[in-house]
C-alpha cells in the first residue's frame, strides 16, 4: 500500500442551519488521481476548500502529509501551502500580471533563485502545460478558456508541488481539449510523481484517468473506491450519477 | 561532482558556484550522488550546460538515474528557442496614442449621450416604459442616504468660511457683513459645488462600479437579448434620480452651511441668531439662492452620465473596474468645476 497523503475523518460541515457534510471520511494515497464526485450542492467543492485551508469543517480532522491542518501555526501552514498547487475553476490568474509574471511571482516570493534561472523555469512550465511560448507575455484577458486553465496549471506547478488540487479542471473546455487536459494531468502524475485531487463532473475524466474517487450525496459519503468497485454497489445515487442502464458508463 | 538535493530551496548556492566557474576543459557532471532533483534543478543544469556548450566545451553526464532522464525528457522534449518580449513602444508613440484615444473618447461619449437621448425621446412618447420604481430607489440611495455626509460637509464649510472671514472683517469693525459673506458665497457657489463633489465621489463611483460589475458578469448582454434597453433600465433612472435629488441636497446644504456660519458668528462675534436671520433677509437676494439650485440638475446630469458611461466601458478584466471608477470620479469632478466656471462667466456677462 502506498503511503497516505490526505486523510479526512468524520468531517461535519454546516453553514448555519444548513448541513453540508455529515460524517464524511476519505483517504487519498500517494500517486493517486483521486476525484471528489457528487451532484450540484453535494459539498464536494466545500470539501476541497477545507483540504486547502480555505474553509474549516465544523468538526472532524483532516491530515495532510501527516499533519493535522486544523491546528497549525502561521509558519507551519505557510510551509504546507508551498507543498501543493491549486487550479481554480475559473483559473484565478492575477489579471494585472502577464502569464509569465503570474508564475514568476511564486519564485520571487519563495525562492532566491537568480533571475536567469527563473526565466528558464517559466519557459519550462509554459512548455510543460502545452502553451505556446509567446503566451508568457500575454495577459489573462487575452487568453482563451483552455489557455487560462493551462496557464493556471503552470502556475500551480511552479514550486514543483507533490500534491495538486484541481477544481473542475475540464469544465468549460471542448471535448477534445478536455481529453488533452486529462492526458496532460495523467502524464504529469506519472512523470513528476504527483498526487492529484480533483472535483469533477466529467464522466470521461472519471472513466479515463481517475484511479479512485469519493461519491458524495445526501450529505454523506455514498461510496469510495475505483470505478469498478463503486459500480458494483447497488445504490440509487450511484445509478443516477453514472446513468447506469442508459447511455452512461458500463462497468 | 554534484551531490545532495538539487531542488528549489537549495539551488541558490549551486547557481553561485556554477556562475563562478571559469571553464577550461570539457565538463563531466557526476550526478549519481544527487539525492533529489526537481524541475528547477534540471533547468539550472541545462542553463549551464548550454552556456558551457556555447563556450565550446562539451559536457558528459555520469551516473544519471532513470528518473533524472525521465524528468529531463519531460521538461526538454524539444530544443528551446527564446521568445523576445514584445517591444515597448517609444514615448512619442505613447503620447500620440493617448491623445488619439482621448479624442476618440469624446466621440464615444457623444455616441453614448446620443443613444441615451434617443431612448429618452422614445420613452417620453411611451411613458409607461419609464422605470419609476428604479428612479425612486435611486432617489433613496443617492439622495436620502447622502444626507448625513452632506450635512457634515456643508456645516464644516460654513464654519470654515465664517472663521476665516470674521478675522478679516473684525479689522474693519464690519462684523455684521459676515452674514452677507456666508449667505451669498454658500448659496451661490459653495453649497452647490461641495454637494456635487460629494455626490460625484459617492454616487458617481457607485454607478460605475454597479454597471461595471453587471458588464463583467454579462448581465448587460443578458438584458439586451431580452430586449431591456440598458439606457432605459440603467442610465436614465440614475440620471433622473440624481437630477431630482441634487437640487434638494443643495438646498439642504444651504441650510446647514448657513447654520454652521451662524454658530461661529454667535460664538466669535456675539451676533445672535435672530440678528443673523434678520440681516440675512435683507442681505441675500433670492437670485443667488435660485442660481445655486439651478446648477443642481446640470451637475447631476454630468455626474450621472459620466458615471454610467464609464461603467459601460469596463471590460472583462478585474482591474478595469477600479480604473474606470477612478476615471469616472475624476472626470465628474472636473466637469462639475468646469460647468461651474461656465455658469460664473455666463452670469457675470449677463449681469445676473
Amino acid at each position: 500500500m502506498k503511503p497516505i497523503i490526505i486523510e479526512a475523518r468524520n468531517i461535519v460541515t454546516s453553514f448555519g442551519e444548513n448541513l453540508i457534510h455529515n460524517n464524511v471520511s476519505c483517504t487519498i494515497r500517494e500517486h493517486e488521481i483521486y476525484a471528489l464526485l457528487g451532484g450540484s450542492g453535494s459539498g464536494k467543492s466545500t470539501l476541497l476548500r477545507e483540504m486547502i485551508m480555505l474553509g474549516k469543517p465544523s468538526s472532524g480532522t483532516i491530515h495532510i502529509f501527516g499533519t493535522d491542518i486544523s491546528h497549525l501555526s502561521l509558519v507551519e501552514a505557510q510551509g504546507l501551502r508551498k507543498k501543493w498547487g491549486v487550479l481554480f475553476q475559473s483559473g484565478a490568474l492575477y489579471s494585472s500580471l502577464t502569464v509569465g509574471e503570474n508564475i514568476a511571482l511564486l519564485y520571487e516570493e519563495y525562492t532566491d533563485l537568480p533571475p536567469k534561472l527563473i526565466r528558464e523555469l517559466i519557459k519550462l512550465k509554459i512548455d510543460l502545460v502545452g502553451l505556446p511560448q509567446h503566451a508568457i507575455h500575454l495577459y489573462p484577458s487575452e487568453l482563451s478558456g483552455g489557455m487560462v486553465k493551462r496557464a493556471s496549471l503552470a502556475r500551480a506547478l511552479a514550486l514543483d508541488p507533490k500534491l495538486l488540487f484541481l477544481d473542475e479542471p475540464t469544465s468549460g473546455l471542448d471535448p477534445l481539449s478536455s481529453r488533452q487536459f486529462d492526458a496532460l494531468i495523467q502524464q504529469l502524475r506519472d512523470l513528476l510523481g504527483l498526487t492529484v485531487v480533483m472535483v469533477t463532473h466529467d464522466l470521461d475524466t472519471i472513466h479515463h484517468i481517475v484511479d479512485r474517487f469519493l461519491l458524495l450525496g445526501e450529505k454523506k459519503a455514498i461510496a469510495e473506491g475505483t470505478l469498478d468497485e463503486v459500480l458494483a454497489i447497488n445504490h440509487p445515487i450511484i445509478d443516477y450519477f453514472f446513468q447506469k442502464e442508459t447511455h452512461g458508463i458500463k462497468s | 561532482m554534484c551531490s545532495g538535493e538539487w531542488t528549489l530551496n537549495y539551488l541558490k548556492t549551486v547557481a553561485i558556484i556554477l556562475e563562478s566557474y571559469s571553464v577550461i576543459s570539457p565538463i563531466s557532471w557526476e550526478i549519481s550522488n544527487v539525492t533529489e532533483l526537481d524541475s528547477a534543478g534540471v533547468a539550472l543544469w541545462h542553463l549551464y550546460y548550454r552556456k558551457f556548450e556555447k563556450m565550446g566545451f562539451a559536457s558528459e553526464i555520469i551516473g544519471s538515474k532513470k528518473e533524472h532522464i525521465q524528468l529531463y525528457n519531460l521538461l526538454y522534449p524539444h530544443p528551446q528557442d527564446d521568445v523576445i518580449a514584445p517591444n515597448r513602444p517609444g514615448w512619442l508613440y505613447r503620447v500620440g496614442k493617448e491623445a488619439y484615444l482621448s479624442i476618440k473618447g469624446i466621440g464615444t461619449f457623444l455616441t453614448f449621450l446620443g443613444e441615451a437621448f434617443t431612448v429618452l425621446l422614445y420613452s417620453l412618447r411611451n411613458p409607461s416604459i419609464i422605470r419609476y420604481r428604479s428612479i425612486s430607489s435611486h432617489i433613496i440611495t443617492a439622495g436620502f442616504d447622502a444626507l448625513p455626509i452632506i450635512a457634515v460637509s456643508a456645516f464644516l464649510i460654513g464654519v470654515v468660511i465664517a472663521f476665516q472671514s470674521i478675522v478679516q472683517l473684525q479689522k474693519f469693525g464690519a462684523d455684521i457683513l459676515i452674514v452677507d459673506m456666508i449667505g451669498i458665497s454658500l448659496t451661490r457657489e459653495l453649497a452647490p459645488l461641495i454637494t456635487a463633489i460629494v455626490i460625484a465621489g459617492r454616487s458617481g463611483s457607485a454607478f460605475t462600479a454597479q454597471i461595471g460589475a453587471m458588464k463583467m458578469t454579462q448581465e448587460i448582454d443578458a438584458m439586451k437579448t431580452m430586449g431591456f434597453h440598458p439606457h432605459l433600465f440603467l442610465v436614465w433612472p440614475r440620471v433622473i434620480a440624481l437630477m431630482i435629488v441634487l437640487p434638494l441636497l443643495i438646498f439642504f446644504a444651504d441650510l446647514v452651511g448657513i447654520f454652521g456660519g451662524m454658530v461661529i458668528a454667535s460664538t466669535q462675534s456675539h451676533l445672535s441668531y435672530t440678528e443673523f436671520i434678520n440681516r440675512l433677509q435683507g442681505a441675500l437676494p433670492i437670485k443667488h439662492f435660485i442660481i445655486g439650485i439651478v446648477k443642481g440638475p446640470f451637475f447631476a446630469i454630468l455626474i450621472a452620465m459620466t458615471g454610467t458611461y464609464r461603467g459601460f466601458q469596463v471590460s472583462a478584466n478585474t482591474e478595469s473596474i477600479g480604473q474606470y471608477t477612478t476615471k469616472s470620479v475624476v472626470n465628474a469632478i472636473f466637469l462639475v468645476i468646469a460647468c461651474d466656471a461656465l455658469f460664473s462667466i455666463l452670469l457675470t456677462e449677463l449681469k445676473i
